[in-house]
């Protein structure tokens, strides 16, 4: 037995004539599971301290030509007398590059502000794209079961099957690159994960006796999916997006890494990545490798670390109650 | 001497919305044979007292003694505990299926357990126990259900299965926690017929626990009847259902349809149970009882009725039976005035 | 087959259940094989219900009585038979021709935490069926919400409260005023304080019963827990294996049980009361309920009654009033129970060796 067990069999007190505790003094209006879940993540350090984090990044992102006054660098300039050495190599950090130059002596920290807009712009519009698919397809396939569910249910079998590397590259070979593509892409392969857990979800609670209640009442398809199902799968999707926020990051990335994603020479994290890796230059400036790959994990980490604790705030019944 | 003897038993656990006391000072003791009835409602702190005794309840604390023939078994290790369980005392869940292991063939794992615990039983004579085990619980052919999955028994099946589990090793005691509240009242039936009929084969003591007091009418010698956590009265059965001192007691007994005379009207407990994070001041029920005074912001102990140890009753009432009827029958003017402002609300 | 009893009651007729059945196609994990086995959950079952009465519907788990109400409720379709209601047809009326009536008739649920959404305000919960059916807006459809909440019990300043904030009583109070929105004329309860502690299942049944006086309402109380149904219900209808055991007004059929079943049920359930429960003769039934994918021939109960007969495994018993019952009790056996008769010590006159083979049992317990 654990305690979720004994809170959940222990009824809330009530605020009856005959029963004056110190609940008899709670306010009235009614504490949503929403808000019960925000004081949870309130009171979680490590969600908080990722969500600094987080909204530190979008700070930088959306100050990027803050960046580019102060230091006088646009992302785009490339600096070959001061930003490399005379042997042509990249510069370190130093007062002008705070975060050195990369092999054609940009300066690195600029880029990187820039990139983090690519990335978040990228990890937001996608998951956003992404999450709304899979939810629709999942709640038509989860409400309406039968052949609707049959269909999509294989449909999102096959998609699982391609191999997103393969069809990715393919893809932006016959089709122009660029953000759009990749959107689209990281949209294309994310939905059916999505739509499989929202299906699983509408499932379980298509059967539940309230659903049954509004059946009784005479409510019609659309109000059930809408009032009675769709609020209780939204506390998932939420913490499944903002899981996959990371992930859509880190796919642009890839993309960007292979070739097909934004094209140079766009400031981008993957790009930068990508640049560092194929240069010669990257033996003697580690910082020109190190320094994007940094943004790339910490941010991703920030990210994922802020999802389990909304996962945690959402699920209260998960471990974390014996803190 | 008791087989078990319980002392003073507290058990909370910290929640994040406060400290969440489960069982309150409960002391409770089962004699050889003999089977004693917990009732209570739900959160009364009934099964997680036999489960802290046990040390099935994980991250409580923890205080009081649990004497198993004299050894106290909540300073036991893990290790010891878990010879305990099963070769000294067996379990019975609401739930056969949080015992029998869904993969596991019933006879494996009646053999596993016979062997578990004595290495010197051969494969062959475990078998041969497993099938006896199994006859002893009303399985019929358990020659050849001994080889049968889980999942290929009916509701009532498993639950008879599990007892065999429990019954494998001849334990001394048996804790039952709800056997029967997942099943229909002719299946209770059978497995009440069944577990009365071992006990008296082999001389079990049982503890029995569970929210139905016809349960109780059938199977207990003594009753213990909780509430929020604590013992609100101890006594022999007839104590309890003719006898009783407690204003709780009777408050359960008048709601059931079943009890006494036909009614037109059910006599409900007015309000809800109280949480067990924020009780009330003195005595847990006093919000909900009809004959609360201003004694009972006090929260009373144990006392004898009658005969010291024979009954006993957690409330302020005069531990005189006709003193206490007087009491009563004067608190019902203002009960009655309760009882008019619940129906108006109604 | 015809339920008599119209006779001797003035009520008026407000729900008939002619010949209902309700099979379910088995689950089969095959993809594209369709499966040819049914579970036969409801097997024809015919019903009167009549203005102001409450008919209890009891028997055990896979009996079919949940079912059963699910298609009065019409939210199942029928395989087969008719479901008339204030002499209407219901059975085979679309989603929208349906939802007029829908107002008459509402459902209380078993679990009061599953019935109720638990991401949705209470208030707007009970409001549902105004706003489903378009009923009041705004200001008025809140002050008939708190209205009904009064009537229940509730505190009507609750109505921004979520239902987890309510205890397992107080949630079926949210139920109950749920289904009386409306002022419906029948509704059927499912179960109703099975999942309630027995201090807390007093105050819904008093208040099932106030309500029913107030509103004049009738009821389908559905209830495994037999001394409630007798408490409750003016008729009540023993249900085994998707048909109608036994019917009748309660005292009767309480009293002089005619079939075995029910006799077996009664005495098998667990009296509050040792010194009655020492005197009562316990009637222990043999093995479980068989399987409704491939119920048993002719009288359903024939494997597990002491009383069976070669003929009770052939034929198929008539739901007749037997001995010298009234026209209003009727039991669906061959052999009834005659007043007095201890069928404890009965033993079946069928081929002991066949019942072994054929069903599976041994009559140790």
């Amino acid at each position: 037995m654990t305690v979720g067990d004994i809170v959940s069999a222990t009824p809330v007190s009530e605020e009856g004539p005959l029963n004056v505790g110190p609940e008899g003094a709670k306010k009235i209006e009614g504490r949503s599971p929403w808000r019960l879940a925000f004081e949870r993540l309130r009171r979680d350090k490590a969600a908080l301290i990722s969500m600094i984090v987080i909204v530190l990044i979008v700070v930088v992102a959306i100050i990027a030509p803050v960046f580019k006054h102060l230091t006088g660098h646009p992302p785009n300039q490339q600096y070959f007398d001061t930003g490399l050495t005379p042997d042509g190599l990249p510069r370190g950090p130093t007062g002008t590059f705070v975060l050195g130059t990369d092999d054609l002596g940009r300066d690195i920290l600029v880029r990187l502000a820039y990139g983090a807009r690519i990335s978040l712009l990228v990890g937001v519009v996608a998951t956003f794209l992404t999450v709304a698919i899979g939810t629709l397809v999942g709640l038509a396939a989860g409400y309406f079961g039968k052949i609707v569910d049959t269909v999509l249910a294989r449909l999102i079998d096959v998609m699982l099957s391609i191999p997103f590397l393969l069809f990715a590259i393919s893809l932006a070979s016959v089709f122009q690159t660029g953000l759009k593509i990749v959107i689209i892409v990281l949209a294309i392969f994310g939905w059916s994960s999505v739509a499989r857990i929202v299906r699983g979800q509408v499932l379980s609670i298509r059967e539940r006796e309230y659903v049954e209640a509004a059946r009784s009442m005479g409510a019609g398809s659309w109000r059930i999916m809408l009032i009675d199902i769709l609020p209780n799968v939204i506390a998932p999707i939420i913490v499944y997006t903002t899981l996959l926020i990371p992930v859509s990051i880190v796919g642009e990335a890839t993309l960007s890494f292979l070739g097909v994603g934004v094209q140079p020479p766009t400031a981008d994290w993957g790009q930068m990545i990508a640049d560092a890796q194929t240069s010669n230059a990257v033996e003697h400036a580690w910082w020109f490798l190190v320094f994007p790959s940094v943004a790339l994990l910490i941010t991703t980490l920030a990210f994922n670390i802020f999802g389990d604790g909304v996962r945690d705030a959402f699920d209260p019944r998960s471990d974390r109650v014996f803190r | 001497m008791a087989l078990l003897e319980v002392n003073d038993l507290q058990v909370s656990f910290s929640t994040p919305d406060g400290v969440l006391k489960a069982v309150r000072g409960l002391s409770f003791s089962v004699d050889e044979g003999k089977t004693l009835g917990i009732v209570g409602e739900s959160g009364s702190g009934k099964s997680v007292a036999t489960q802290t005794i046990m040390g099935l309840t994980q991250g409580a604390r923890i205080s009081g003694e649990a004497l198993f023939e004299g050894h106290d078994l909540l300073q036991m290790s893990t290790h010891q505990l878990q010879h305990i369980r099963g070769a000294q005392v067996g379990m019975i869940f609401q739930d056969p299926l949080s015992s029998l292991h869904p993969y596991y063939r019933v006879g494996w794992q009646l053999i596993e357990m016979i062997r578990a615990h004595d290495k010197s039983v051969g494969k062959h004579k475990a078998r041969d126990r497993a099938v006896e085990l199994l006859r002893l619980v009303g399985i019929p052919q358990p020659d050849r259900r001994v080889d049968d999955f889980p999942h290929q028994f009916s509701g009532g099946m498993r639950q008879r299965a599990m007892i065999a589990m429990a019954m494998a090793l001849n334990p001394k005691l048996v804790i039952a926690d709800e056997p029967t509240t997942a099943l229909d009242v002719t299946v209770q039936a059978q497995v009440l017929a069944v577990m009365k009929r071992l006990q008296e084969e082999f001389g079990t003591a049982i503890i029995m626990i569970t929210h139905d007091l016809g349960v109780i009418a059938d199977v207990a010698d003594d009753v213990v009847v909780m509430y929020a956590g604590k013992a609100m009265e101890t006594g022999d059965r007839s104590t309890i259902f003719y006898r009783h001192h407690n204003p709780y007691t009777e408050g359960l007994l008048l709601s059931l349809p079943a009890y006494g005379d036909d009614r037109e009207r059910l006599h409900p407990i007015s309000g809800q149970p109280p949480s067990l994070i924020t009780l009330p001041a003195g005595c847990p029920f006093r919000p909900r009882c009809p004959y609360a005074f201003d004694k009972c912001v006090e929260e009373p102990p144990l006392f004898d009725i009658g005969r010291a140890g024979d009954h006993q009753s957690a409330c302020w009432l005069p531990t005189d039976m006709r003193k206490r009827e007087k009491v009563r029958r004067d608190t019902l003017g203002k009960a009655a005035e309760v009882v008019a402002v619940d129906t108006s609300e109604v | 087959m015809s339920v008599d009893g119209a006779a001797q009651s003035d009520g008026e007729v407000l729900l008939r259940v002619t010949d209902v059945k309700k099979h379910f196609p088995v689950q089969s994990a095959a993809f594209f094989r369709r499966s040819h086995d049914f579970v036969h959950a409801v097997d024809g079952v015919s019903l009167e219900l009549r203005r102001g009465e409450t008919l209890g519907l009891v028997g055990e788990t896979g009996c079919g009585k949940s079912t059963l109400a699910r298609c009065i409720m019409r939210l199942y379709d029928i395989t087969d038979g008719t479901v008339e209601f204030e002499g209407r047809d219901i059975t085979k009326l679309s989603t929208r021709s349906m939802r007029p009536i829908r107002r008459d008739m509402q459902m209380i649920f078993q679990d009061p935490y599953g019935s109720l959404n638990p991401r949705r305000r209470v208030g707007s919960i009970i409001g549902d069926p105004f706003a489903i059916h378009g009923l009041a807006d705004g200001k008025s459809r809140k002050s008939k919400v708190q209205e009904v909440m009064e009537l229940v019990g509730l505190n009507p300043e609750h109505y921004n409260r979520f239902p987890a904030e309510f205890s397992g009583g107080q949630r079926q109070r949210i139920g109950v005023a749920r289904a009386l929105a409306l002022r419906p004329k029948l509704i059927v309860c499912d179960e109703p304080v099975s999942a309630l502690d027995v201090s807390i299942q007093a105050q819904i049944i008093n208040l099932l019963s106030d309500l029913q006086e107030e509103l004049d309402l009738t009821y389908i109380f559905i209830a495994h827990d037999l001394s409630v149904v007798r408490h409750v219900s003016d008729r009540v209808a023993v249900m085994y294996l998707g048909k109608v055991a036994e019917l009748g007004e309660v005292e009767s059929v309480y009293g002089h049980a005619r079939h075995p079943y029910t006799s077996a049920l009664l005495s098998a359930v667990p009296l509050p009361d040792p010194e009655r429960a020492k005197e009562r003769e316990r009637i222990i039934l043999v093995g479980d309920v068989p399987s409704p994918v491939a119920p048993p021939s002719g009288c359903r109960f024939h494997p597990r009654c002491p009383k069976a007969k070669d003929l009770c495994v052939h034929e198929d018993p008539a739901l007749v009033p037997r001995l010298d019952d009234p026209p209003g009790h009727v039991a669906a056996c061959h052999f009834p129970v005659a007043d007095g008769e201890n069928i404890a010590d009965s033993t079946p006159e069928i081929g002991i060796e066949e019942r072994i083979v054929e069903e599976g049992l041994v009559g140790n317990v």
